[in-house]
């Protein structure tokens, strides 16, 4: 690479470097104001802004929601749903990669087609809720975890990876006289654990961030996932009474309101937010993986 | 006649030796499915489910042609035939809720398709590999918010005593209704979508950008070619095919928008825009519980859907020589 730059390329790329420098900024000041906001004193935040004097700091936002009891729910809900769906997802599709991965598998176009079909038609939101309560699935975890289980992209993307395993190594199984049965678990399943690691997060954070399949399906408030929890706080505005004590003043409550909201926001996301940096590769292998076909 | 007779025979011979094959055919795939039982039994799982959640739905949505009646079960209501379709094409609310998800997915695709295509060529362009990685780092990490947190945010910034509207006090006298005009939620929609998605669609561009030949970027430097020539010649190019799918795939769910952002963003007085044919099915269906008809306009959504799938494809095909998505 001895590209040697002039200098209308030296400006291009000057320019270029500002731009993108500008798009960093547009993405991480929200981000950062809110961090910033949620370890304010509300009325400071609402007469002067961000400030870094130490004393116009609080953690009043922080106590209020790790207090509160909707939260804490919330969130074991979330991590039940989110940990199972992904075990489910995860499991299911990379049982169905397998076979369909195998060079003269009887069926594979067959299988492959049926599964295509449901990537462009659905029957729609009322007849998929209409067999859910028909099952006896509503205010169950099933009605979360077992109608989007199947995704015919995870399944796609585990083919693609297994197709990559060198075939020679089942030859060599089969010729030692081993079953599909411990080849799939005992040479292809080791072999797999990137593809595996990178469905599980997928299928974690997809879950983790859903808000809508728990609104339909669960009426129990008591079943509410966190972002339920956090629809209720940030976009209808209802704060739980419990959370403040109702002796305080309007205005008092509506400033308390307004910072439970950062606080909320950092809370939810700081799952997300921890494991992001590290899986980064990951999620990028993920699309990558994916749009090879 | 003996000839006739001899051909007969050779005919039947021929169709006994077809048949035949088709016996041994068959019988080497129930051998086949006997010795790998085991495939089978992997794959059923994914198929039952399959069935049951996805199938059974599909064969659910004939109740659009009845008179549902969750009493009568699906099989026990009367069909009406088109009636909920035309109850619906003929209503008032028709004109506007279509043109309220057409012109939200159109100007959506408009403007989010090309943006991360301008932002993997640019990042194409950073020469250090730690400054290219943490850029990529900060730009995808907005992929990862939940979409109730982004309309929180969204919310919390454009109330009226939200930090911008603060500013725009400050400069106008009065803040802005963001939240309750009509005329920003489209804006506000896509330009929060960009925001959000942007950095993550252009990682395909960015790893297809890799992969290019330095060579042809020596050579055509060589030649005189300065960056944005090299650009617009060497790495767009190169970005065509993909270009073309992620084209299609969006056009073709043009009607196909999200139901979860649209529905947390509206209030009472932005619907005129707001309300968009996957928020209307839920309202019309499950808090108002006419399912019939709610699934009548879910049936349309998804019929105008397909039909736009083959026509973009169809066009793309004619003009990229061919190269469709199928």
């Amino acid at each position: 690479m001895n590209i040697k730059y002039t200098r209308m390329d030296r400006m291009i790329l000057t320019l270029n470097n500002i731009f993108l420098f500008l798009a960093v900024l547009v993405v991480l000041v929200p981000l950062v104001y809110v961090v910033l906001a949620s370890f304010m004193d509300p009325t400071v935040l609402l007469n002067k802004g961000i400030s870094f004097n130490l004393s116009d700091w609080s953690l009043k936002g922080y106590k209020l929601i790790l207090g509160n009891d909707a939260m804490l729910k919330g969130f074991i809900n979330s991590v039940l749903y989110s940990v199972g769906f992904a075990v489910v997802t995860v499991v299911v599709s990379l049982f169905a990669a397998y076979p369909l991965s195998v060079n003269g598998f009887v069926g594979k176009n067959f299988f492959m087609t049926m599964f295509i079909i449901t990537m462009f038609f659905s029957g729609g939101l009322i007849p998929t809720y209409l067999l859910v309560k028909d099952l006896g699935m509503l205010n169950t975890i099933w009605a979360i975890i077992l109608p989007g289980a199947i995704n015919v992209w995870n399944i796609i993307l585990a083919r693609t990876y297994f197709k990559g395993i060198p075939y020679e190594l089942h030859e060599a199984a089969k010729v030692d006289g081993a079953s599909d049965f411990l080849i799939f678990f005992k040479i292809v399943l080791p072999l797999s654990k990137p593809i595996i690691f990178v469905l599980a997060m997928y299928a974690f954070v997809g879950q983790w961030n859903s808000y809508f399949d728990a609104m339909i399906y669960l009426d129990d408030p008591n079943l509410h996932p966190l972002q339920l929890v956090l629809r209720s706080i940030l976009i209808q505005n209802s704060t739980d009474p419990g959370m403040i004590s109702d002796q305080l003043a309007m205005a008092e409550l509506k400033k308390l309101s307004e910072m439970i909201k950062y606080s909320s926001i950092v809370i939810s996301s700081l799952p997300l937010i921890v494991m992001y940096p590290f899986f980064q590769k990951y999620f990028e292998k993920g699309v990558m993986v994916g749009s090879l076909k | 006649m003996q000839e006739l007779i001899k051909a007969e025979a050779g005919k039947d011979a021929v169709i006994q030796i077809q048949s035949e094959k088709r016996g041994v055919k068959l019988s080497k795939k129930f051998r086949y499915i006997r010795e790998n039982y085991f495939l089978y039994l992997l794959i059923a799982p994914a198929i039952i489910l399959t069935i049951i959640f996805k199938y059974i739905p599909m064969y659910g949505a004939i109740i659009a042609f009845k008179d549902f009646s969750t009493i009568k079960g699906i099989l026990g209501s009367e069909w009406v035939g088109f009636e909920n379709f035309t109850k619906f094409l003929s209503s008032p609310n028709f004109g506007t809720i279509f043109m309220s998800t057409l012109k939200l997915s159109f100007y959506g695709l408009l403007l989010g398709f090309p943006i991360p295509i301008i932002l993997a060529l640019m990042l194409n362009q950073v020469r250090r590999a730690a400054i290219k990685k943490n850029v990529q780092l900060v730009l995808y990490a907005p992929n990862f918010i939940s979409v109730v947190v982004i309309v929180g945010m969204l919310f919390i910034f454009l109330s009226p005593t939200g930090p911008i509207n603060q500013v725009v006090t400050m400069l106008t006298g009065e803040p802005i209704g963001f939240l309750s005009d009509p005329d920003y939620f489209r804006s506000i929609y896509i330009l929060s979508g960009i925001w959000q998605a942007a950095g993550w669609s252009s990682i395909i561009y960015v790893a297809a950008l890799a992969n290019v030949d330095p060579e042809l970027h020596n050579a055509a430097t060589l030649d005189g070619a300065n960056i944005i020539q090299r650009m617009i010649h060497i790495d767009l190019p190169t970005l065509k095919p993909l270009m073309a799918v992620t084209f299609i795939l969006g056009a073709g769910g043009i009607m196909a928008i999200g139901f979860e952002k649209a529905y947390l963003m509206q209030t009472s007085m932005n619907l005129p825009t707001s309300e968009i044919l996957p928020t209307y099915v839920y309202k019309v269906g499950l808090q108002a519980g006419d399912y019939a008809y709610s699934a009548a306009v879910g049936l349309f959504n998804s019929i105008i859907n397909v039909i736009l799938l083959v026509v973009v494809n169809y066009i793309v095909k004619k003009l990229n020589e061919g190269e469709g998505l199928y």
